[in-house]
């Protein structure tokens, strides 16, 4: 059902630029006024995010630790696993948003007759780091149509991409990597019965709008060619906000793939997809496990009304003194000098 | 706001890194420089979206029935015949490699090998 969800709307938003672009002739509602649209939401949506969750108190301090926290200097320390500082909490940050070093710690529990057994599951890994790396590549790559002059750096990038020069124009590599790793993360949903279980339409729909991306990307540079010049034209003014219409005749599949594009950074901000920003914000993550050196605040915490030994002995003095118990004069007066 | 100097950080971050194409345009020149096309032709060999989008397979069908099938003549959709060959037909009426391919090459970033073997006509020349 939810699967089935996604996959009509993601056919709706093919055809939503189909029939405006192709019946229609709306061209520059949807070559500039939606991806400008888009990417303000995009924009907004996401610093709004950003500042929405640095405005989250942190009650607790809850790393997750799998190491040996900072001790007695004969105990080995394991920085990483529990680390003690915020240098040591930067460099796992780090291996964690490049490298899904958590990620690569996946098991995967399992029956051997009786006995509840555990193993390494490094799929699940090897499909996101594929996703990932990919997509930042070709995100880098589309510099191309962006900026004029080409930087250096971008040509290199694309020549290397496209290095085993097979087809005309080369096929690029991270192309078939995105594919791969998508089709993987796309059947590890379908296939696995729990992971099934758990995906909502919220989990295929932006898979499935990926994919719907990535194959429209590739079938342009493969099979049905549009013309690029034209479109680096497009990009060039709308990257330098001086958008023209081309002259040129651009391809129905363009306008797919890009109002595809234009949903994908619209949706961002909405979505699961965040977690690009929420992984700087897990507390579980950023947070330095040094509880016994450093004692965390809650920031909830407000300023508690509370009487004094000294304060409540002098509301019952009268009383005190009528029982014989004895008063502590000389102990208050120091306290008061001391506060 | 809790961390704001490392949360201001990271915001800034994210719009510059998202905003490259901007900033690697700015100060650059607006306008993308257009190829030369020939004066005195109208007509190229196909009608100019076909050739503006496929002209490399035409050119890698052209070099694989020339080279590979020994065949002279392509014949168009219109019935007219031409020889197969980058340096005599396509370059006789677009005549400057530096002035026509490379000035949409270029902005586009491709990495056409035709010139590995090919001579440009400008280096004839000299």
């Amino acid at each position: 059902m939810n699967l089935i969800f996604s996959i009509v709307v993601v056919l709706l938003l093919i055809l939503v630029p189909l029939i405006g672009v192709g019946v229609l002739g709306l061209t520059s509602l949807f070559s500039i006024y939606i991806p400008y649209l888009a990417f303000s939401i995009f924009f907004f949506g996401l610093i709004y995010r950003i500042i929405d969750w640095a405005r989250s108190p942190q009650p607790f301090k809850i790393p997750t630790t799998c190491g040996q926290q900072k001790s007695l200097p004969w105990i080995k320390h394991s920085r990483l696993e529990s680390p003690a500082s915020s240098w040591e909490v930067y460099l796992r940050m780090f291996f964690e948003v490049f490298l899904f070093r958590s990620l690569f710690r996946n098991l995967r529990a399992d029956f051997d007759g009786k006995r509840l057994i555990y193993g390494s599951a490094k799929w699940l890994w090897l499909g996101a780091i594929l996703f990932h790396v990919s997509f930042l590549i070709i995100l880098l790559r589309h510099l191309r149509f962006f900026v004029y002059p080409v930087p250096e750096w971008i040509k290199i990038l694309d020549f290397v991409d496209s290095f085993f020069q097979i087809g005309l124009p080369p096929i690029y590599l991270t192309d078939l990597l995105i594919l791969a790793g998508l089709t993987f993360l796309f059947l590890r949903r379908l296939i696995d019965p729990k992971v099934n279980y758990l995906t909502h339409a919220s989990d295929y729909f932006p898979l499935l709008l990926i994919i719907g991306i990535a194959t429209t990307g590739v079938l342009m540079r493969l099979f049905f060619k549009p013309d690029i010049y034209a479109i680096k034209e497009l990009a060039h003014g709308l990257a330098t906000f001086n958008p023209t219409l081309p002259k040129g005749k651009i391809s129905l599949l363009f306008y797919i793939h890009f109002f595809l594009v234009c949903t994908l950074a619209a949706y961002f901000p909405f979505s699961k997809l965040v977690h690009m920003v929420g992984v700087f914000f897990s507390p579980t993550r950023n947070m330095a496990n040094d509880n016994r050196m450093r004692r965390h605040v809650n920031p909830w915490d407000y300023p508690v009304k509370y009487t004094t030994y000294c304060e409540w002995q002098e509301k019952f003095r009268d009383v005190m003194e009528e029982a014989g118990i004895p008063i502590d004069e000389d102990w208050c007066k120091e306290a008061q000098k001391q506060a | 706001m809790y961390n704001t100097g490392k949360v201001i950080v990271g915001i800034i971050v994210f719009i510059i890194f998202f905003t490259i194409p901007f900033w690697l345009n700015l100060g650059k020149v607006k306008a993308l420089p257009k190829p030369e096309l020939p004066k005195d032709e109208t007509k190229c060999v196909e009608d100019t979206d076909y050739m503006r989008a496929y002209h490399m397979q035409l050119l890698h069908e052209w070099r694989t029935r020339k080279i590979r099938k020994m065949q002279v003549y392509y014949m168009n959709h219109e019935g007219k015949l031409y020889i197969m060959s980058l340096q005599r037909t396509c370059m006789k009426c677009h005549t400057s490699k530096e002035k026509f391919c490379d000035r949409c090459h270029q902005v586009v970033v491709t990495h056409p090998d035709c010139w590995r073997c090919h001579i440009a006509p400008e280096e004839v020349k000299k």
